[in-house]
Protein backbone atom coordinates (compact mmCIF):
# COMPACT_ATOMS: atom_id res chain seq x y z
CA UNK A 1 0.00 0.00 0.00
CA UNK A 2 3.00 2.48 0.51
CA UNK A 3 4.04 1.45 -2.74
CA UNK A 4 0.78 2.68 -4.10
CA UNK A 5 0.52 5.68 -2.17
CA UNK A 6 4.25 6.62 -3.59
CA UNK A 7 2.65 5.94 -7.14
CA UNK A 8 -0.18 8.28 -6.48
CA UNK A 9 1.92 11.45 -5.48
CA UNK A 10 4.18 10.89 -8.11
CA UNK A 11 1.09 10.66 -10.23
CA UNK A 12 -0.26 13.79 -8.63
CA UNK A 13 2.99 15.53 -8.85
CA UNK A 14 3.43 14.82 -13.01
CA UNK A 15 0.12 15.92 -13.30
CA UNK A 16 0.62 19.22 -11.50
CA UNK A 17 4.16 19.76 -13.01
CA UNK A 18 2.20 19.47 -16.27
CA UNK A 19 -0.80 21.66 -16.01
CA UNK A 20 1.58 24.20 -14.12
CA UNK A 21 4.34 24.12 -17.72
CA UNK A 22 0.98 23.70 -19.97
CA UNK A 23 -0.34 27.14 -18.01
CA UNK A 24 3.22 29.18 -18.18
CA UNK A 25 3.52 28.15 -22.08
CA UNK A 26 0.17 29.52 -22.53
CA UNK A 27 1.11 32.56 -20.75
CA UNK A 28 4.20 32.41 -22.76
CA UNK A 29 2.74 32.24 -25.97
CA UNK A 30 0.45 35.57 -25.07
CA UNK A 31 3.31 37.26 -23.93
CA UNK A 32 5.52 36.32 -27.03
CA UNK A 33 2.58 37.64 -29.02
CA UNK A 34 2.67 40.77 -27.15
CA UNK A 35 5.97 41.08 -27.68
CA UNK A 36 6.01 40.36 -31.59
CA UNK A 37 2.89 42.65 -32.18
CA UNK A 38 5.06 45.39 -30.32
CA UNK A 39 7.86 44.63 -32.55
CA UNK A 40 6.20 44.70 -35.63
CA UNK A 41 5.08 48.06 -34.44
CA UNK A 42 8.24 49.03 -33.96
CA UNK A 43 9.50 48.12 -36.84
CA UNK A 44 7.03 50.05 -39.71
CA UNK A 45 6.93 53.54 -37.39
CA UNK A 46 10.93 53.34 -37.92
CA UNK A 47 10.62 52.30 -41.51
CA UNK A 48 7.98 54.87 -41.49
CA UNK A 49 10.01 57.72 -40.33
CA UNK A 50 13.03 57.00 -42.97
CA UNK A 51 10.87 56.65 -45.58
CA UNK A 52 8.78 59.73 -45.10
CA UNK A 53 12.03 61.59 -44.67
CA UNK A 54 11.70 62.85 -40.84
CA UNK A 55 15.28 60.67 -40.29
CA UNK A 56 17.99 59.77 -42.27
CA UNK A 57 21.47 57.82 -42.49
CA UNK A 58 22.78 59.47 -39.48
CA UNK A 59 20.51 58.40 -37.13
CA UNK A 60 21.27 54.79 -37.95
CA UNK A 61 24.59 55.68 -37.10
CA UNK A 62 23.73 57.19 -33.77
CA UNK A 63 21.93 53.80 -32.97
CA UNK A 64 25.21 51.63 -33.77
CA UNK A 65 26.90 54.66 -30.81
CA UNK A 66 24.36 53.13 -28.10
CA UNK A 67 25.14 49.75 -26.53
CA UNK A 68 25.00 48.31 -22.48
CA UNK A 69 27.15 51.05 -20.93
CA UNK A 70 24.73 53.79 -22.56
CA UNK A 71 21.49 52.05 -23.41
CA UNK A 72 19.76 55.72 -23.57
CA UNK A 73 22.81 57.25 -25.94
CA UNK A 74 20.01 58.16 -28.94
CA UNK A 75 17.90 59.73 -26.23
CA UNK A 76 19.97 61.90 -24.77
CA UNK A 77 21.40 63.10 -27.97
CA UNK A 78 18.27 63.53 -29.68
CA UNK A 79 16.97 65.33 -26.10
CA UNK A 80 20.20 67.79 -26.78
CA UNK A 81 19.45 68.29 -30.17
CA UNK A 82 15.31 69.57 -28.71
CA UNK A 83 17.12 71.59 -25.98
CA UNK A 84 19.25 73.38 -28.64
CA UNK A 85 16.75 73.64 -31.26
CA UNK A 86 14.06 75.37 -28.54
CA UNK A 87 17.24 77.58 -28.22
CA UNK A 88 18.35 77.99 -30.96
CA UNK A 89 14.81 79.22 -32.73
CA UNK A 90 14.27 81.45 -29.52
CA UNK A 91 17.05 83.44 -30.51
CA UNK A 92 16.43 83.89 -34.16
CA UNK A 93 12.69 84.80 -33.02
CA UNK A 94 14.32 87.96 -31.06
CA UNK A 95 16.49 88.52 -33.85
CA UNK A 96 13.62 88.64 -36.23
CA UNK A 97 11.44 91.06 -34.06
CA UNK A 98 13.28 93.78 -34.39
CA UNK A 99 12.02 93.80 -38.38
CA UNK A 100 13.93 97.04 -39.64
CA UNK A 101 16.86 96.47 -37.49
CA UNK A 102 17.38 92.38 -38.12
CA UNK A 103 20.79 90.80 -37.46
CA UNK A 104 20.87 88.54 -40.23
CA UNK A 105 24.65 87.72 -39.22
CA UNK A 106 23.11 86.50 -36.13
CA UNK A 107 20.16 84.83 -37.64
CA UNK A 108 22.75 83.40 -40.10
CA UNK A 109 25.11 81.79 -37.27
CA UNK A 110 22.06 80.50 -35.67
CA UNK A 111 20.70 78.91 -38.76
CA UNK A 112 24.22 77.26 -39.23
CA UNK A 113 24.06 75.21 -35.63
CA UNK A 114 20.82 74.47 -36.55
CA UNK A 115 21.83 72.78 -39.56
CA UNK A 116 24.59 71.20 -38.01
CA UNK A 117 23.14 69.68 -35.09
CA UNK A 118 20.48 68.11 -36.93
CA UNK A 119 22.78 66.91 -39.41
CA UNK A 120 24.71 65.29 -36.78
CA UNK A 121 21.16 63.44 -35.50
CA UNK A 122 19.80 62.85 -38.24
CA UNK A 123 17.38 65.17 -38.55
CA UNK A 124 16.92 65.44 -42.22
CA UNK A 125 13.71 67.58 -42.82
CA UNK A 126 14.89 69.73 -40.69
CA UNK A 127 18.52 70.04 -41.76
CA UNK A 128 17.01 70.41 -45.64
CA UNK A 129 14.95 73.29 -43.79
CA UNK A 130 17.87 74.94 -42.66
CA UNK A 131 19.24 74.99 -46.12
CA UNK A 132 16.84 76.95 -47.04
CA UNK A 133 17.03 79.57 -44.17
CA UNK A 134 20.70 80.10 -45.30
CA UNK A 135 19.91 81.32 -48.50
CA UNK A 136 16.86 84.18 -47.10
CA UNK A 137 19.49 85.22 -44.07
CA UNK A 138 22.14 85.85 -47.02
CA UNK A 139 19.92 87.68 -49.24
CA UNK A 140 18.46 89.41 -46.08
CA UNK A 141 14.90 88.31 -47.15
CA UNK A 142 12.32 89.00 -44.40
CA UNK A 143 9.70 87.05 -45.29
CA UNK A 144 11.29 84.52 -46.14
CA UNK A 145 13.68 83.78 -42.69
CA UNK A 146 9.73 84.24 -40.85
CA UNK A 147 8.67 81.61 -43.06
CA UNK A 148 12.17 79.36 -42.16
CA UNK A 149 11.37 80.31 -39.26
CA UNK A 150 7.83 78.91 -38.79
CA UNK A 151 8.49 75.81 -40.70
CA UNK A 152 11.48 74.90 -38.47
CA UNK A 153 9.57 75.00 -35.51
CA UNK A 154 6.99 73.11 -36.78
CA UNK A 155 9.38 70.28 -38.06
CA UNK A 156 11.16 69.73 -35.33
CA UNK A 157 8.29 69.56 -32.19
CA UNK A 158 7.17 67.01 -34.92
CA UNK A 159 9.92 65.38 -35.02
CA UNK A 160 9.93 65.06 -31.21
CA UNK A 161 6.43 63.93 -31.08
CA UNK A 162 7.65 60.93 -33.83
CA UNK A 163 10.75 60.36 -31.85
CA UNK A 164 8.80 60.34 -28.25
CA UNK A 165 6.18 57.67 -29.53
CA UNK A 166 9.46 55.50 -30.71
CA UNK A 167 10.78 55.53 -27.83
CA UNK A 168 7.77 54.83 -26.09
CA UNK A 169 7.56 51.61 -28.00
CA UNK A 170 11.03 50.44 -27.38
CA UNK A 171 10.15 51.34 -23.63
CA UNK A 172 6.91 48.65 -23.59
CA UNK A 173 8.84 45.94 -25.67
CA UNK A 174 11.47 45.79 -23.35
CA UNK A 175 8.69 45.68 -20.64
CA UNK A 176 7.02 42.88 -22.16
CA UNK A 177 10.80 41.23 -22.00
CA UNK A 178 11.31 41.46 -25.67
CA UNK A 179 14.57 42.86 -27.88
CA UNK A 180 14.35 45.95 -29.55
CA UNK A 181 14.75 45.19 -33.54
CA UNK A 182 17.80 46.71 -35.20
CA UNK B 1 19.55 45.04 -25.05
CA UNK B 2 22.43 43.21 -26.91
CA UNK B 3 23.57 43.90 -30.43
CA UNK B 4 24.71 42.02 -33.51
CA UNK B 5 26.92 44.60 -34.74
CA UNK B 6 28.74 44.74 -31.77
CA UNK B 7 31.32 42.20 -33.15
CA UNK B 8 31.65 44.97 -35.73
CA UNK B 9 33.13 47.34 -34.10
CA UNK B 10 36.40 47.24 -33.32
CA UNK B 11 38.12 47.94 -29.81
CA UNK B 12 41.53 49.76 -30.08
CA UNK B 13 42.15 49.57 -26.22
CA UNK B 14 45.03 47.87 -25.68
CA UNK B 15 46.55 50.26 -28.26
CA UNK B 16 46.06 52.93 -25.82
CA UNK B 17 45.29 55.93 -27.64
CA UNK B 18 44.29 59.24 -26.20
CA UNK B 19 42.25 62.02 -28.23
CA UNK B 20 41.14 65.15 -27.83
CA UNK B 21 37.27 66.80 -29.38
CA UNK B 22 37.65 70.23 -30.36
CA UNK B 23 33.69 71.48 -31.13
CA UNK B 24 31.81 74.00 -29.66
CA UNK B 25 28.71 72.37 -30.59
CA UNK B 26 27.31 69.56 -27.50
CA UNK B 27 25.29 67.62 -29.27
CA UNK B 28 28.87 66.88 -31.66
CA UNK B 29 30.96 66.44 -28.47
CA UNK B 30 28.58 64.02 -27.16
CA UNK B 31 28.65 62.27 -30.43
CA UNK B 32 32.45 62.69 -31.33
CA UNK B 33 32.97 61.62 -27.97
CA UNK B 34 30.84 58.59 -27.38
CA UNK B 35 32.57 57.34 -31.06
CA UNK B 36 35.78 57.43 -29.51
CA UNK B 37 34.42 55.28 -26.53
CA UNK B 38 33.32 52.67 -28.39
CA UNK B 39 36.23 52.23 -30.22
CA UNK B 40 38.61 51.75 -26.91
CA UNK B 41 39.91 55.55 -27.35
CA UNK B 42 39.90 57.59 -24.15
CA UNK B 43 39.47 61.13 -25.05
CA UNK B 44 38.64 64.66 -23.31
CA UNK B 45 36.34 67.12 -25.04
CA UNK B 46 36.83 70.98 -25.09
CA UNK B 47 34.69 73.86 -26.72
CA UNK B 48 36.81 75.92 -29.11
CA UNK B 49 40.40 76.41 -30.41
CA UNK B 50 41.70 78.63 -27.39
CA UNK B 51 40.61 75.57 -24.64
CA UNK B 52 42.37 73.45 -26.95
CA UNK B 53 45.61 75.24 -27.38
CA UNK B 54 45.39 76.24 -23.13
CA UNK B 55 45.43 72.28 -22.40
CA UNK B 56 48.33 71.98 -24.24
CA UNK B 57 50.30 74.45 -22.74
CA UNK B 58 48.97 72.81 -19.27
CA UNK B 59 51.33 70.26 -20.69
CA UNK B 60 48.59 67.35 -22.12
CA UNK B 61 49.44 65.78 -25.15
CA UNK B 62 47.26 63.23 -27.45
CA UNK B 63 48.15 61.00 -30.27
CA UNK B 64 45.08 62.63 -31.89
CA UNK B 65 42.84 65.87 -32.27
CA UNK B 66 39.65 65.77 -34.00
CA UNK B 67 39.44 69.69 -34.30
CA UNK B 68 36.38 71.44 -35.52
CA UNK B 69 36.76 74.44 -38.05
CA UNK B 70 34.15 76.92 -37.15
CA UNK B 71 34.67 77.76 -33.52
CA UNK B 72 34.43 80.59 -31.55
CA UNK B 73 36.91 82.72 -29.60
CA UNK B 74 39.65 80.59 -31.82
CA UNK B 75 38.30 78.53 -34.73
CA UNK B 76 40.08 74.96 -36.04
CA UNK B 77 42.17 76.86 -38.76
CA UNK B 78 43.89 79.58 -35.90
CA UNK B 79 44.12 76.79 -32.98
CA UNK B 80 46.05 74.33 -35.36
CA UNK B 81 48.51 76.82 -36.57
CA UNK B 82 48.85 77.88 -32.84
CA UNK B 83 49.70 73.96 -31.98
CA UNK B 84 51.89 73.46 -34.58
CA UNK B 85 53.84 76.14 -33.99
CA UNK B 86 54.11 75.15 -30.41
CA UNK B 87 55.76 72.06 -31.80
CA UNK B 88 52.91 70.09 -31.11
CA UNK B 89 53.05 66.98 -33.09
CA UNK B 90 50.22 65.15 -32.76
CA UNK B 91 47.83 63.95 -35.64
CA UNK B 92 45.42 66.54 -36.25
CA UNK B 93 42.19 65.56 -38.39
CA UNK B 94 40.08 68.27 -39.41
CA UNK B 95 36.04 68.01 -39.46
CA UNK B 96 33.61 70.47 -40.80
CA UNK B 97 30.65 70.48 -42.86
CA UNK B 98 32.30 73.40 -45.04
CA UNK B 99 33.16 71.06 -48.12
CA UNK B 100 34.14 74.45 -50.01
CA UNK B 101 37.46 73.26 -51.56
CA UNK B 102 39.15 77.15 -50.40
CA UNK B 103 38.24 76.46 -47.26
CA UNK B 104 39.67 72.62 -46.99
CA UNK B 105 43.06 73.81 -49.02
CA UNK B 106 43.30 76.44 -45.80
CA UNK B 107 42.27 73.97 -43.16
CA UNK B 108 45.18 71.67 -44.64
CA UNK B 109 47.64 74.29 -44.63
CA UNK B 110 47.66 74.72 -41.17
CA UNK B 111 49.01 71.74 -40.10
CA UNK B 112 46.32 69.11 -40.77
CA UNK B 113 47.08 65.48 -40.91
CA UNK B 114 43.36 64.46 -42.41
CA UNK B 115 40.37 66.14 -43.03
CA UNK B 116 36.54 64.33 -42.76
CA UNK B 117 33.21 65.41 -43.29
CA UNK B 118 31.27 65.96 -40.70
CA UNK B 119 28.64 64.18 -39.33
CA UNK B 120 31.36 61.53 -37.87
CA UNK B 121 30.32 57.92 -37.88
CA UNK B 122 32.07 55.04 -36.87
CA UNK B 123 33.55 54.25 -40.54
CA UNK B 124 34.80 57.66 -41.05
CA UNK B 125 36.70 57.61 -37.46
CA UNK B 126 37.91 54.44 -38.67
CA UNK B 127 39.09 56.24 -41.90
CA UNK B 128 40.87 58.91 -40.00
CA UNK B 129 42.62 56.19 -37.78
CA UNK B 130 43.80 54.18 -41.24
CA UNK B 131 44.97 57.40 -42.76
CA UNK B 132 46.84 58.71 -39.95
CA UNK B 133 48.12 54.85 -39.28
CA UNK B 134 46.73 53.95 -35.77
CA UNK B 135 45.10 51.43 -37.04
CA UNK B 136 44.84 48.64 -39.54
CA UNK B 137 41.92 46.83 -41.32
CA UNK B 138 42.52 43.45 -41.04
CA UNK B 139 38.98 42.47 -43.19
Amino acid sequence: SKNSEEIALFFVYQTSHLLLSASSSRVHTAMDSLIAQLQRQFRDYTISLYHQGFLDDQFTELKKLQDECSPDFVAEVVSLFFEDCEKLISNMARALDQTVNVDYKLVGSSVHQLKGSSSSVGAKRVKGLCVTFKECCDSQNYEGCVRCLQQVDIEYKSLKAKLQDLFNLEQQIVQAGGRIPQ
Amino acid sequence: MTRDKDDEVPNLAESKLTALVVDDNFINQSIHHKLLDRLGITNDVVCNGKEAVDVHCSGRNYDLILMDMDMPIMNGIQATRRLREMGIESKIAGVTTRANEVERQEFMEAGLNDFQEKPLTISKLLSILTNLNFYVQTS
